[in-house]
């Protein structure tokens, strides 16, 4: 097989060729692992999707389901012995001491770690532009940034660097991405898999998802992490997730809310989300229109609650035990003087924000009210629900934009993420496919369904893909 | 004006309170719960092994590490709970408590705030306010000549410890003098061994005890400003530690002055406090839900559990020794608050000594005369006089085929060599008791004789005088003569 045609492979065609004989696993790794290591050598002047690539093809391991295909990690997984960093300065040249689960179960199903990829700093950002290690570049566009957070991985995988990769999701991190580079990204229901190993961002939200070239594949990767992990209190007893095979939507009921895909989605987006309606109609789906009235608000409440839950998870990097330590002559000093240094501009801000929205006195009025907010989104999906099977919309409001277009407004670059935070606060499965291009560039929709319902949401996105017919070769490297 | 204990004051020792003011004391008590592992991981707990070899990504706060709640330290709260009488939420959830210190790897300890496992309660005549789980911190090693954290040279951090599952039982103001806070810590302290839930030992740490203090005017309904102490790591500390700032509010209050809320830390060697923190500088701990962690949900299945396991608690003993045994008030409460001298009791009173032992008189012989000749505190199962040779002992004693002074000295006996039968010490050392017959009738006339002088004076009618002839009665009997009998022997001799 060539190393063209091993490209051309997706994970679940890459696993049954090892298996039938037509291609070792050592070459099907050794082919992705040479192209990683340019990308990670040309730095900038690659895509620069890896914080670390494996330096040589791993031992021969006994047959598994996976069969060997290299996978490509979001920086913030804790491997033993592999940098995990986050996306971070504070953890300059950390090396962690285990494995987080998600990770050793895929490699127990046979998978092998390729790299780790680049990511915003701690997960917080819309754009990847927000690293220690660089900006990644969109493989469609090098001008363009690929979305964020887990930027790498979409990059990556959409470049052709890697069949497939891990990432994380809080508001939006798997599926924006995964929009804005033409791929698929998926955010189980929140406790599908544990996050366990998972450098937290915001514990209530966090959540591992597949970035992969196709639903088949992200079904897959999804089938060999999930599960419940005793130790994740938070980690679900979910049902298998099986391969989808749904060619049709027959008597399907796809809800369109207006909150999320009317008023400020970008014309060229809304285009390309009605013309895949109306695939969705042919394959014989009804499509409704629902409301969420609590959707607008949604922005709002992560914006207190995801900084909270982060303001305390990061309050461990304090220089005393890993990572980075600034010297200084007292203890309060060398804190201050270690997170000065360590931490980038956005995780600071939010540190301020969330150490604000938890102060004595302020408590109720940020943190509290958040949490009846996240509550009433919650109730708004479950009413949804009630008539509708999926909740269709937009995954981004718009197509990638321009590298350093949004880096000085926050507020707009948190816009990235309105029609994905919904569905993070209230835990429930949500999967992004490209559904077409608009102006050259990637769009992607996003499916969502009730809680636990990823393996039936995997199929109906199946059916649709295979309408779309979305042809991703444009951004190959 | 406002002041504040700055300046290291020193407690008065003499401790009396005058009696215009009312000391209003409420304690929080950590208690070191003596499960397997710790509190949010796998990792043994540790007593006095190599620093840091107990520990594991959780317990060293690593990224990506996450807690998981100890069932058996929950099982262990429910215990605690049900002898306090407390009500138990069906739900009680983990919080975050923030702030930065190198003994606190994750910049926050998890603990129970708003929702604990247990509210209310009682023991003994002091109302229990709350008891709730949480995580002890590491153990902070200050190097350098202070051994405190100011003026050390350098720190290093143990994390050993860090993650050790604490119940804290947080007390009403109910408690209004040092004896009374030490002797009901000393109640405490027994519920919680004979729950079996924890060593309860203040010299090791795994029991701590804080207290807050307050002094109002006699009569007074409203409370005092409070001050927190810190750092009394034994009954003794404790009681000497309130004390000292009890007088030291009624001396700035005497003077006009006005107590500052702050804690404070007591250090033995000098009796002093000085002030940690004030009011103004107390920490923010921005507490919020614990995201990690899923409520405790209480099921019947888990009560059913901890009430099949709670032993007969030491106030109940006390009764029961009361009611049962017909033991004093006194001798009960002794007996049962500590239980290890209770359980010796009660193994002597089964032993079948014969003759049997009044219940009473076997009591003041474990508390008193057996308790006495061992160490302080000691466990009197674990010396050489076993129960049933007391009991023996004893039941000799009452039926007067031993006198009590040899006895003590069959008893001095058992301690050192040990032995299963006392009867056969007195028959070797010839202890038995004269009875009323030929012999000690001789013995008694030939002490009259002796003593000629004193014999008139008390056939005069000084009945003191008749202390010598009984002495010297004892003193030829070494002691096996009964002291009753010796002196109806030498009233009737001398014919009164």
């Amino acid at each position: 097989m060539s190393a063209g045609d091993i490209l051309e492979l997706s994970a679940s065609a890459a696993a049954a060729a090892v298996d039938s004989g037509e291609l070792s696993a050592r070459e099907l790794f050794e082919t992705y692992r040479v192209r990683a290591a340019a990308d990670r050598d040309a730095g900038i002047e690659g895509l620069n999707c890896f914080t670390w690539v494996a330096d040589e093809v791993p031992a021969e391991a006994p047959p598994a389901p996976l069969h060997g295909v290299p996978i490509a990690i979001k920086d913030l997984f804790c491997v033993e012995g592999v940098p995990s960093q986050a996306g971070s300065r504070i953890l300059e040249g950390y090396r962690p001491p285990y494995t987080a689960s998600s990770v050793s179960r895929l490699r127990e199903a046979g998978a092998c770690l390729l790299a780790k990829t680049n990511q915003d700093e701690f997960a917080m950002g819309s754009s990847n532009e927000n690293s220690a290690f660089g900006p990644v570049l969109n493989p469609w566009d090098r001008a363009r940034v690929p979305g964020g957070s887990s930027g790498g991985s979409a990059a990556a995988v959409a470049a052709g660097l890697a069949p497939w990769a891990l990432g994380t999701d809080t508001g939006g991190s798997i599926r924006q991405p995964a929009a804005l580079c033409g791929i698929v990204g998926m955010k189980p229901t929140y406790g599908t898999v544990s996050r366990y190993g998972m450098i937290a961002f915001a514990s209530s939200l966090d959540q591992a998802g597949p970035l992969t070239r196709d639903v088949s594949d992200a079904a897959l990767m999804l089938r060999h992490m999930s599960g419940r992990d005793a130790c994740d209190a938070t980690s679900l007893h979910s049902a298998s997730v099986e391969p989808p095979s749904a060619r049709r939507l027959d008597g399907l009921r796809l809800g369109v809310p207006e909150e999320l895909a009317g008023e400020g989605i970008e014309a060229g987006v809304l285009e390309c989300c009605r013309s895949t309606l109306s695939l969705a109609e042919g394959l014989g789906a009804d499509v409704a229109e629902v409301r969420l009235p609590h959707a607008p608000h949604a922005l709002a409440a992560y914006y207190v609650l995801a900084p909270a839950e982060a303001s305390s998870n990061l309050a461990r990097f304090d220089g005393v035990r890993y990572g980075l330590r600034a010297e200084a002559d007292d203890l309060l000093a060398m804190y201050t003087r270690t997170r000065h240094d360590g931490f980038g501009p956005e995780v600071k801000r939010r540190i301020m924000l969330g150490t604000y929205a938890l102060s004595s006195g302020y408590y109720e009025a940020y943190y509290g009210r958040a949490q009846r907010v996240r509550t009433k989104i919650a109730e708004d999906f479950a009413a949804a629900f009630q008539s509708v099977d999926y909740i269709v919309s937009p995954t981004s409001p718009t197509v990638a934009f321009k590298l350093g277009e949004r880096t000085s407004d926050p507020l707009s670059m948190y816009l990235s993420d309105y029609c994905t935070v919904p569905m993070s606060l209230a835990g429930i499965p949500a999967i992004s496919i490209p559904c077409g291009l608009s102006d050259g560039l990637p769009v992607g929709l996003q499916l969502a369904g009730p809680a636990l319902s990823d393996s039936r949401l995997l199929d109906a996105a199946h059916a649709l893909e295979q309408a779309i017919e979305f042809d991703p070769r444009a951004a190959r490297v | 004006m406002s002041e504040n204990a700055d300046a290291g004051a020193k407690g008065a020792s003499d401790g009396a309170v005058p009696a215009a003011w009312e000391p209003v004391i409420g304690l929080e008590i950590h208690v070191q719960l003596a499960t397997a592992t710790k509190m949010f991981c796998g990792c043994e707990l540790s007593f006095g092994e190599r620093p840091n070899t107990h520990t594991c990504a959780v317990c060293l706060g690593l990224p990506g590490s996450l807690p998981v709640a100890n069932a058996r330290a929950v099982h262990f709260g429910l215990m605690i709970g049900l002898a306090l009488g407390s009500e138990l939420a069906p739900r009680s959830i983990f919080h975050r408590k923030n702030y930065f210190y190198p003994d606190l790897p994750k910049g926050y300890q998890i603990s129970q705030y708003e929702e604990p496992l247990c509210r209310g309660g009682r023991l003994g005549d002091v109302r229990i306010h709350r008891v709730h789980l949480e995580e002890d911190a590491a153990k902070l090693i200050h190097v350098g000549a202070s051994g405190r954290i100011h003026g050390s040279d350098a720190s290093v951090v143990d994390f050993n410890r860090g993650g050790t599952p604490l119940a804290e039982i947080v007390t009403e103001p109910d408690l209004r003098s040092p004896e009374q806070c030490s002797e009901w810590l000393k109640l405490l302290r027994t519920t919680l061994r004979q729950l079996g839930v924890s060593d309860v030992n203040m010299e090791e740490g795994s029991l701590r005890c804080d207290a807050n203090v307050s002094v109002r005017p006699a009569g007074a309904r409203e409370l005092g400003t409070k001050a927190e102490l810190k750092n009394m790591n034994s009954f003794r500390y404790l009681e000497r530690g309130i004390r000292a700032e009890i007088a030291r509010q009624v001396e700035v209050l005497q003077r006009g002055g006005e107590v500052v809320q702050e804690t404070l830390h007591y250090d033995p060697a000098s009796d002093r406090l000085t002030s940690l923190r004030s009011k103004e500088e107390a920490h923010d701990y921005r507490y919020f839900p614990e995201p990690d962690l899923i409520p405790v949900a209480i099921d019947e299945r888990m009560l059913a559990r901890a009430r099949a396991e709670l032993p007969e608690l030491p106030a109940a003993r006390a009764e029961r020794f009361q009611r049962q045994l017909g033991l004093s008030r006194e001798s009960a409460q002794l007996l049962a608050f500590r239980a290890e001298l209770g359980d010796y009791l009660e193994a002597a009173l089964a032993a079948g000594a014969e003759p049997e032992p009044p219940p009473q008189a076997l009591a003041n012989w474990v508390s008193g005369e057996l308790a006495g000749r061992l160490d302080e505190g000691a466990d009197p199962a674990s010396s050489r006089v076993t129960a049933a040779a007391l009991a023996a002992l004893v039941g000799l004693v009452s039926a007067k085929r031993v006198s009590v002074g040899a006895a003590r000295q069959v008893l001095d006996k058992l301690v050192t060599e040990g032995g299963e039968d006392p009867a056969a010490i007195i028959e070797r050392e010839g202890l038995a008791a004269l009875d009323g017959g030929e012999e000690l009738a001789a013995v008694v006339a030939a002490a009259l004789d002796a003593n000629a002088d004193a014999a008139e004076r008390v056939r005069a009618g000084n009945e003191k005088a008749i202390g010598p002839i009984i002495g010297t009665v004892m003193r030829e009997t070494k002691g096996r003569a009964d002291g009753g009998e010796v002196r109806r022997l030498v009233r009737e001799q001398l014919g009164i």
